[in-house]
């Protein structure tokens, strides 16, 4: 984005250079002042805004300083419950498609001796994701309900007697249908982070007779884990901010933080949703803050 | 969306002046003499009106059950400017309806959106003696009648949400007035739909769909504000409670209300809740549910995939029971002036003219003026659709596609039948923000 700004920067002479520097230095963030102002900040603020202001329960609201709002969101056992359930979600999500992520990314970058066969590969893994989020999870349910594929066929073998309900409309269904939709957001940063590995480290430490186990804990794991927090951020802020999937997949039988708050707007309860809004935002903010507190990712991705 | 936009220029005015003449001939010259939307600018219609109106688009937008997209086109073919159909599910309608109202000429509104949208002044009154159809609506919309039957006003009915006492009015009004807030256009009674091979016997009572012995096979809809009508319809035919108005619950009632269902889903009795149209289809036609609150049509589309489904016949008995209704109708927003204004006229007026009445009739919904749906209909049509009588030949949908058998009769009978059945209407309670909280309560015990 500062590539244009850069061509342009006029010779610097040692007299104008720190007034200069000054003004270079706006121009070189201009043009993120000029998507995140209007596009992010702008917006953030007025949910703010609205979420101290006062409904009259009909759409109309009223400029105030009106924290009721907010009290009523943090103490009522609803928001507890939606939030116990969103991590819930969240975490299981996360849980697996890290698992799925790493070792997928492992594969290809160090199992796969040919680096084009690993590329080819990993270009592969994101042919799901040419489809729609909301296909690729609605093809889920005609595989996992009662009569569906994997009933049926269970059936059939005779290893059980009664469709499995579980499958189907219930966290099971969820957490399948996110991993599905999320893992490559794990993959995609994994590999990036392990392809940059020296590969004569890991040699090293077999020569000097590691064990698998210790290479994988002592220099693998460590060297990705920029990789591994930023994938973590994608998903965890994805999960956290979405209610389709849960909405879906559980049959409607599960809320989600985000869903709640879309029923509020949906009666007009705008400054209630607001308030809700800002709380996930806080929410969210803090379990990316604490992401990258457990992994500096600025001075991993400049190592 | 609006597949209009193809047509070009000429060949539109060509078709209006084709689609007048039919107009003209279908109604006689003195319907049109008699009425007052722009009947004078009609006459010279083929020449001066038809270029000018050519460049106008209306945007009617509301739930994709009420607006449809082959209505729109028709409307265009039959009257020569654009209509634009776009589809929101009902929060995102409203919403838009209230905070961008400059980006909706017709707003397809509820009842209760009605008298929302009214309240916040983003509709304009509609002019009683400019909709020439008036005196031929059933009484169900204009005196909360029909045939000397009082309709029941719980919740909020469209006769309650029909009037304003003038223009620009805030406040809905109480009795006829010359002032309209919406032109009602569709309109149904729902109830529960079944799998009679899975059930096993006659469902007609709402407390079916709580009843213990479907557990892990009943679903119910998960919108708000309709879902718990649905509940109340339940606990209230069970015996449990008597409401003063389902309509508009006290907060104890809503307590006791979704209480009962969360007791209900702990047990697992609820095997998924819907949405959409879709998701209702699906889940009946996959065996997932046998019982669930439903639509009309989707009982129909499930029939469709040759898998039985029947659509209970749920009348009032003993002060219970009783369908569901809904209505939507048509609101001018409060910018339309003009030329677009008069279009605006021109096309509410073409949807009371019988061909939209007749179309929604074929896939289950009723149009509030049936004399004139009726022209459009076929006689058989006429007698499966609306009398409740066997089909005499193969019932077909509005898209020509065969639907049920000859000799099919409809579920719930005739349309005096239903209608004169329904018991409460949808709605927006005073307490919805508290309703929704527990709704949510439900959504995540």
């Amino acid at each position: 984005m500062t590539r244009p700004t850069r061509a342009q920067r006029p010779a610097k002479t040692p007299e104008t250079s720190g007034r200069r520097r000054d003004w270079l230095g706006w121009l070189y963030i201009a043009p993120l002042v000029l998507v995140l102002v209007p596009f992010f900040l702008a917006p953030l603020l007025a949910v703010v805004a609205a979420s101290v202001f006062e409904s009259d329960g009909f759409g109309g609201m009223t400029p105030a300083l009106d924290l009721s709002n907010y009290w009523q969101v943090l103490t009522s056992d609803l928001t507890f419950n939606l939030y116990w359930s969103t991590a819930k979600f969240t975490f299981l999500t996360w849980l697996f498609s890290l698992i799925i992520g790493f070792f997928v990314a492992y594969f290809l970058v160090f199992h796969v001796r040919n680096p084009l066969l690993g590329l080819g590969l990993f270009l592969l893994c994101t042919v799901p994701f040419w489809t729609s989020n909301i296909i690729r999870m609605i093809s889920w349910i005609p595989l996992l309900g009662k009569q569906g594929l994997i009933n049926e066929a269970l059936l059939k073998i005779g290893l059980i007697h009664e469709p499995l309900e579980f499958l189907l409309f219930s966290s099971f269904a969820v957490v399948v249908a996110y991993v599905h939709q999320l893992t490559i957001f794990m993959i995609v940063p994994i590999f990036n982070a392990m392809g940059r590995i020296d590969k004569r480290v890991v040699e090293a430490a077999i020569d000097a007779g590691a064990s698998r186990f210790d290479i994988m804990r002592l220099i693998i794991v460590p060297l990705s884990k920029s990789g591994i927090a930023l994938g973590s951020i994608f998903v965890v802020s994805i999960v956290m901010g979405d209610f389709f999937v849960v909405k879906v997949m559980s049959g409607g039988g599960s809320a989600s933080v985000v869903g709640a708050f879309y029923e509020d707007v949906g009666v007009l309860q705008y400054p209630k949703a607001a308030a809700s809004a800002v709380i996930l935002t806080a929410v969210l903010m803090a379990a990316v803050g604490l992401i990258l507190r457990t992994v500096d990712i600025r001075r991993e991705i400049t190592r | 969306m609006s597949t209009t936009d193809k047509t070009p220029p000429q060949r539109a005015v060509a078709k209006t002046k084709a689609g007048l003449d039919r107009r003209t001939l279908l109604k006689g010259a003195a319907a049109v003499a008699g009425a007052a939307a722009g009947s004078d600018a009609i006459r010279g219609f083929p020449t001066v009106w038809a270029q000018e109106i050519k460049d106008i688009e209306l945007r009617h937008v509301g739930v994709s059950y009420s607006v449809v997209q082959a209505i729109g086109d028709q409307a265009a073919k039959d009257l020569g400017f654009k209509v634009t159909m776009q589809n929101l599910d009902t929060s995102a309608a409203i919403n838009r309806f209230i905070t961008q109202p400059n980006t909706v000429d017709i707003a397809d509104v509820e009842g209760w959106q009605a008298k929302l949208a009214i309240k916040r002044g983003v509709l304009q009154g509609i002019e009683r003696k400019r909709i020439k159809e008036f005196d031929n609506f059933l009484p169900i919309f204009t005196k909360g009648e029909l045939n000397g039957h009082k309709i029941p006003r719980q919740g909020i009915s469209p006769y309650e949400a029909l009037y304003i006492a003038k223009k620009d009015a805030t406040e809905l009004h109480d009795g006829v007035a010359d002032w309209l807030t919406n032109i009602p256009q569709v309109y149904n009674a729902d109830s529960i739909g079944y799998r009679p091979d899975l059930v096993g016997h006659e469902v007609t009572e709402w407390k079916e769909l709580i009843d213990p012995k479907f557990k892990g096979k009943a679903a119910i809809l998960d919108v708000p504000a309709i879902g718990i009508m649905d509940a109340a319809l339940c606990l209230e035919s069970a015996g449990l409670i008597k409401y003063g108005n389902k309509g508009n619950m006290t907060k104890a009632e809503i307590d006791f209300t979704i209480n009962k269902l969360i007791e209900l889903k702990k047990s697992g009795h609820f095997r998924a809740t819907w949405t959409t149209f879709d998701q209702s289809v699906n889940l009946m036609a996959a065996g997932e549910v046998v019982i669930q609150s439903m639509w009309s049509p989707a009982v129909a589309a499930v029939r469709v995939k040759q898998i039985p489904c029947v659509y209970a016949p749920v009348n009032i008995k003993n002060g219970k029971e009783g369908y569901r209704g809904w209505c939507n109708g048509m609101g001018l927003m409060k910018h339309l002036t003009g030329k677009k204004l008069e279009a605006a006229y021109e096309y509410l007026n073409w949807y009371l003219s019988g061909w939209q009445g007749a179309f929604v009739s074929r896939y289950g919904y009723y149009s509030p003026v049936p004399s004139t749906a009726k022209k459009f209909m076929s006689a058989a049509e006429w007698e499966y659709w609306y009398e409740g009588k066997p089909s005499p030949e193969v019932v077909k949908d509005p898209y020509g596609v065969p639907m049920e058998p000859v000799g099919t009769k409809r579920d719930g009978g005739s349309f005096i039948d239903r209608v004169t059945n329904i018991s409460c209407w949808n709605t927006l309670m005073d307490e919805a923000a508290y309703m929704n909280q527990r709704w949510n309560d439900f959504k995540v015990a």
